[in-house]
């Protein structure tokens, strides 16, 4: 590939990275690495006087067994969340695919969702499930269940998730439509001439061209459920019964606002930012991958 | 269509619309919670059928006659959001476009590392920095400001890359005529470059203005001062109330109002919305 043709000027274009640089120096790298800085120290109760710990803080916080759980509740949280609305999406997505009349207004009337903030979906999905006069604990109760999600952990995790997906559906279901719209239809026929039946080509052709599809809503959703889901999480259950619903993100909030234990907190930024990083740097490997193939 | 099955196109058209009917679910739950009044949600089941109290809700909301629970009314609270969401999209699509033209149309020192410092943005999500971020803005006087509400999220790599993307399939021999015919760096970037990224403007705006609009925690930790709340923040506010009655009447029209606009948007432009969303990723 030759060289761009390009300009020459010698002030112009760093008047014009300018903005976006002084945001990103100010409002990014500068707060991660006080992050990172923080990590290393621990404040007396007061804000009197630091002392400088070395990884203390990071030992500390890898033998608590809080954090640990925390780990875990993030891990099965983002697990449900992407698997659940990873498959509902497939699944409506190859049916709207296939349909002929009718096809756009289906598709219309299930990627609204997107617009939603995901602290509206909690608040929608906390009062169908609201102990006291919800839908749903009412219907369940007439099987013979009570449901409380503010005193069953599960049932907590139950909620969380279903908010989070129903927001989350709608992102998955367009990338799927998207995917299955690129798959060349006259593979399709041929397998049909061959004589697969729907449900053996799906498996078998479809499936396996959305692939890359797929991979990139995994990373895409583990990064919602680890991240914007913070909202959800607080709006709901603040992290409980106990700390069943306490994820790192929610976890870091609560000790860094609510507990001011500067030094925790911050380690806790730095190991989430290590996670963030990882995600980032395995979606750009398979991209540039892709590309190449 | 390759082949005819009545029965499989039929359990297409019920699974659409069993997925449809979840997914409106909650929709459906809240209109009809917006027009009861509060004592409808004391006891029993929520209400199914519409009641004949929605504009009372309304005008209670958006005028905030002591019902709600934060002092400040749905109307400022969607005036604030507002200037949020338009801050940030304008800001983060101004800002990019600056620099991406910058990296893609000229070499100058530097160039490489200031592509790398905004590509780091990328992987520091506010929530992975909540507290020293805080500090900043407080340092800089900014807590309570809608500049400390939009400022710091303006940056933006994904809509730089975007440009950047864009920018670099544009063919040089448009340059060089622009060149030829005498047209400086502005000139070419306002007469042919901003023309032909209009598409890619509005696709972007669609999503950055829900993402402005949409933010949760960073209102939350910069905003004391209820003149500033947004309303999307301020929905969770209002399920605190005195004398341990929820007020879901309330609530509902506030979430109704809170979700409308983007909802809006999405709709009215969603093939464009659509093939900029699938864009912004590759």
């Amino acid at each position: 590939m030759h060289d761009k043709s390009v300009f020459q000027h010698r002030l112009l274009p760093y008047v014009l990275v300018a903005p976006q640089l002084i945001i990103t120096l100010v409002f990014f790298i500068w707060p991660a690495g006080q992050a990172l800085y923080q990590s290393f120290l621990v404040e007396d109760a007061f804000g009197f006087s630091t002392e400088f710990v070395w990884f203390e803080n990071f030992i500390y916080l890898l033998s608590d067994p809080e954090y640990w759980t925390s780990i875990r509740v993030t891990a099965v949280f983002s697990f449900w969340v992407a698997f659940v609305g990873m498959a509902l999406a497939l699944l409506l997505a190859a049916m709207a695919d296939k349909v002929i009349r009718g096809s756009r207004f289906y598709q219309t009337l299930l990627i609204w969702p997107y617009a939603v903030a995901p602290v509206v979906a909690a608040v929608l999905w906390l009062m169908l499930f609201s102990p006291s006069i919800g839908l749903l604990p009412f219907w369940l109760s007439k099987v013979g269940y009570q449901w409380n999600h503010l005193a069953n952990s599960v049932e907590a995790n139950i909620l969380v998730i279903i908010a989070s997906v129903w927001k989350q559906f709608s992102y998955n279901f367009i990338f799927f439509i998207a995917g299955l719209q690129a798959i060349p239809r006259s593979l399709i026929e041929a397998a049909a001439i061959d004589g697969a039946r729907p449900f053996r080509r799906f498996w078998q052709i479809v499936f396996p061209l959305l692939s890359p599809t797929a991979f990139f809503l995994l990373v895409v959703n583990v990064v919602y459920a680890f991240f914007e889901t913070f909202a959800v999480i607080h709006a709901t259950t603040q992290g409980g019964p106990g700390n069943s619903t306490k994820t790192l993100v929610y976890k870091v909030f609560e000790d860094g606002f609510i507990g001011l234990d500067l030094g925790s907190s911050s380690a806790q930024s730095v190991l989430l930012m290590v996670i963030v990083i990882t995600l980032t740097v395995v979606q750009f490997r398979y991209v540039e991958k892709k590309v190449q193939y | 269509m390759v082949e005819n099955r009545p029965w499989l196109t039929l359990t297409r058209h019920i699974l659409l619309w069993l997925g449809i009917a979840v997914i409106s679910l909650p929709i459906w739950v809240a209109l009809v919670a917006a027009t009861h009044p509060t004592s409808a949600f004391v006891s029993g089941i929520l209400p199914l059928w519409f009641g004949d109290q929605a504009v009372t809700n309304l005008v209670a909301v958006l005028s905030n006659d002591g019902g709600l629970g934060v002092s400040v009314s749905a109307t400022r609270m969607l005036w604030n959001s507002f200037v949020m969401a338009m801050v940030i999209a304008v800001g983060k699509i101004v800002i990019s476009m600056m620099s991406a033209y910058a990296i893609v149309y000229f070499r100058f020192p530097g160039r490489q590392l200031c592509f790398w410092l905004i590509f780091i943005t990328l992987m520091l999500p506010v929530e992975v920095r909540i507290l020293p971020t805080y500090e900043v803005v407080a340092n800089l006087g900014l807590l309570n400001s809608y500049a400390g509400l939009t400022i710091p999220l303006i940056a933006s790599a994904t809509a730089t890359f975007l440009f950047r993307q864009f920018f670099m399939s544009v063919p040089d021999s448009l340059l060089e005529a622009a060149r030829i015919d005498g047209a400086g760096p502005i000139r070419f970037f306002k007469d042919i470059l901003l023309p032909l990224s209009a598409n890619n403007i509005a696709a972007l705006f669609v999503i950055l203005f829900i993402y402005g609009w949409n933010q949760y925690l960073w209102p939350l930790l910069i905003t004391t001062d209820e003149q500033y709340y947004t309303i999307v923040m301020a929905i969770k506010r209002l399920m605190t109330s005195d004398n341990g009655l929820i007020p879901w009447n309330l609530i509902m029209t506030t979430t109704i109002l809170a979700m409308l606009p983007p909802v809006i948007v999405v709709l009215a432009m969603q093939k464009l919305f659509v093939k900029g969303l699938i864009e912004q990723e590759k």
